[in-house]
């Protein structure tokens, strides 16, 4: 799960991480009030959406004066702001935050994920702050610093002491860091995080350490451990199928083909996907729908993947497994028939009683085309589809 | 031969009273699994469906001899669950539970330095050595016994793969799920070193998928050490990057970690690899003769 920057800040901020003052708003006149109670400027106006590279499509603006603030936020809410990581359809600004804008001396790179060769959470940082850290790491892999971090004693003093050498920093700045990258760690462990990066951390002029800008995104899995966080979902963030699809415990993925895909199994969906292009088709979508495959499922399956209007055509591929393919069969027909499927289908059955189960299908008087295999499966609905 | 188990593999179920738990063990004795027992806090001596229940995996070890372990619970307690496993003296433990937090895996993996245990998984279907002895949620009948091994991180692939295998007629040694998620017990690599020293295996059926570069580890050592022929597909040519294809370790992240460039990696490294999930068995038999 993402949050928003501005959410981030205030929990770094309450790890004891230096992060600017600031307030969210969701309208200009208060963002004009805000700044005023903020300080005297110069502020930074941040329009809020979960994509980086704002600034470069107009989303973060630095303001002199309070009526500046005002206008700078008025021109963000409602616009589509499009970045590198949005998509080209972008996304619409709904909150602005207001900060402390600070001088900026130096920039830095600071983040920590879990680094799977190692099995640790690793602290990565760089000099090459403010830049995109992929193309620091793919030109100049030796301006990038690693610390692997041993989860029993945590972030030590003198691996944090290594990075802010490293960096370059002076003594004063080390003594700052030290105890700000230990925070950040403690920040990632106790909140579960998959990702937390501080792009740019800043030298202010006045010699401070700051983080201006923040990122966290966090472990679906644990989330149970952590309502607070769970509750700073921002749903406008997501593909509104996405998030119906996660009600019923499908994994869904909206793509931009044409053929629906069904499957049991993240890897057999993938594999289908895949498949599907092979054979010279489009996927409209990545869809498990879990080794149970109950008619409700498949039915609530069926209805998403038909929002979709894109698609002309959808593959069912489940195999087996501990389900028996007869009864899969009387699911997808029964799903199949409450929905109301009026394109093409494509069944491909695998498993215990796969004869009973094609039998069923070839009966249901449904326009169902029963395949053998994936290949033959991929062929028919390519064809079905392409004509 | 096989590898990690057999027909004297002794193993009992944590989380038995559960109703996944209880069905897949069930399941398992009826494959002809030496399913001696299980482990449910609060429940010890009782039984359920003759299967005799334990309050601590000491206790079931103590009494039944068991020295492997399939763990069912929540992923709430799943890494509780591993770590008692561990700590009676298990040797071998396979989590088929899904969601476990990715940071309660590290510490799982720092509990189980220097210890005598294998973990596979977590959220693996977990392993078979066709008939002799399956411990996890994969349908028994579709496995035969033969000459290939397989590993793979999904599930319903890996029976995709046996199955192609099983109707041209040639059989497995042992087919090893190792999961989907991030940071998991067992690799590629770890079962590739097991395939290429037992000696009944003959030839090995990898399956990877987009993320991280744990394919890549292994192709090294297929390049470098191995002498059997091995044959490779990589699910998720069709994902798009930064999206998280359902398991929690398939995404293409900073620009790593794509189909194409782990197919053009294992093909170096000498590799027959699948282009369509349709013909792994194809791919492999292009370079091994059963």
């Amino acid at each position: 799960m993402n949050i928003h920057e501005y959410q981030a800040k205030a929990i770094l901020r309450n790890f004891g991480v230096p992060v600017p003052d600031g307030h969210v708003v969701y309208n200009s006149n208060l963002a004009r009030d805000w700044a005023r109670r903020l300080g005297d400027g110069p502020w930074a106006v941040k329009a809020q959406i979960h994509a980086g590279g704002r600034g470069k499509g107009g989303g973060v603006k630095i303001a002199k004066t309070a009526d500046e603030v005002r206008q700078y936020a008025k021109d963000m809410f409602g616009m589509t702001l499009v970045t590198h990581q949005t998509g080209p359809e972008g996304k619409t600004v709904k909150r602005v935050l207001v900060e402390n804008a600070s001088n900026i001396a130096d920039e830095f790179y600071i983040s920590f994920l879990v680094d799977r060769a190692t099995d640790r959470v690793t602290l990565m940082a760089s000099a090459e702050g403010g830049m995109d850290i992929e193309e620091v790491a793919a030109k100049t892999p030796e301006k990038l610093f690693f610390e692997a971090i041993d989860p029993v004693v945590g972030l030590t003093a003198f691996q944090a002491r290594k990075v802010a050498f490293k960096l370059g920093f002076a003594v004063p700045q080390v003594k700052q860091a030290v105890p700000l990258l230990m925070n950040l760690y403690k920040a990632f462990v106790e909140s579960d995080c998959s990702l937390l990066e501080i792009n740019p951390m800043i030298l202010t002029a006045e010699g401070h350490l700051l983080c201006i800008d923040a990122k966290l995104n966090f472990d679906d899995n644990a989330l149970f451990r952590h309502l607070r966080i769970r509750d700073l979902r921002d749903y406008d963030e997501e593909d509104p199928m996405e998030i119906e699809a996660s009600q019923y415990d499908l994994s869904y993925i909206a793509l931009d083909g044409n053929i629906g895909c069904m499957v049991n199994g993240a890897g057999l969906a993938m594999a289908t996907m895949d498949i599907i292009k092979h054979t010279g088709g489009e996927p409209a979508n990545f869809l498990d729908v879990g080794g149970g495959a109950t008619i409700e499922r498949v039915t609530e399956a069926f209805k998403i993947i038909l929002s979709d209007s894109k698609v002309k055509g959808i593959l069912v591929n489940i195999f087996g497994g501990i389900m028996k393919c007869d009864v899969i069969a009387t699911g997808i027909i029964e799903a199949a028939k409450q929905v109301g499927v009026s394109i093409p289908l494509v069944v491909r059955l695998e498993g215990t009683n796969v004869e009973k189960g094609r039998k069923l299908l070839a009966e249901s008087g449904l326009n169902i085309v029963s395949a053998e295999g994936m290949a033959d499966a991929a062929e028919k609905i390519v064809k079905a589809v392409n004509g | 031969m096989s590898i990690l188990i057999d027909k004297n593999t002794k193993v009992i179920t944590q989380g038995i009273t559960g109703a996944t738990g209880l069905f897949h063990a069930q399941g398992a004795r009826d494959y002809g699994t030496q399913m001696v027992g299980g482990v449910t806090p609060g429940k010890g001596g009782t039984s359920i469906d003759g299967f005799p229940i334990f309050n601590t995996v000491e206790d079931a070890v103590n009494e039944t001899g068991a020295t492997a372990s399939v763990i069912y619970v929540p992923p709430v307690a799943s890494a509780d669950a591993i770590m008692e496993a561990v700590d009676a003296g298990i040797e071998l433990v396979i989590c088929i539970t899904e969601g476990v937090p990715v940071l309660d895996m590290v510490k799982v993996q720092k509990y189980m330095e220097g210890r005598n245990c294998r973990l596979i998984g977590p959220n693996c279907p977990g392993v078979i050595t066709p008939g002799e002895c399956k411990i996890g949620i994969m349908p028994g009948y579709i496995h035969k016994p033969g000459p290939v091994g397989v590993v793979s991180r999904s599930g319903t692939l890996t029976y995709e793969a046996v199955w192609q295998l099983t109707t041209r007629d040639i059989g497995q040694t042992t087919c090893v799920g190792i999961g989907g998620d991030p940071v998991n017990g067992t690799s590629h690599l770890d079962v590739l070193k097991m395939f290429e020293a037992d000696p009944a295996t003959k030839a090995v059926i990898m399956i990877g998928e987009i993320g991280g570069d744990a394919e890549e580890q292994a192709a090294a050592y297929v390049r470098d050490h191995m002498t059997k022929p091995v044959a490779a597909f990589i699910a998720g040519a069709t994902a798009p990057a930064g999206k998280r294809m359902g398991h929690a370790g398939a995404i293409i992240s900073g620009g790593k970690g794509d189909a194409a460039s782990k197919k053009a990696f294992l093909a170096e490294c000498g590799i027959s690899v699948a282009d369509s999930p349709a013909d792994m068995a194809t791919a492999l038999l292009k370079i091994w003769t059963p």
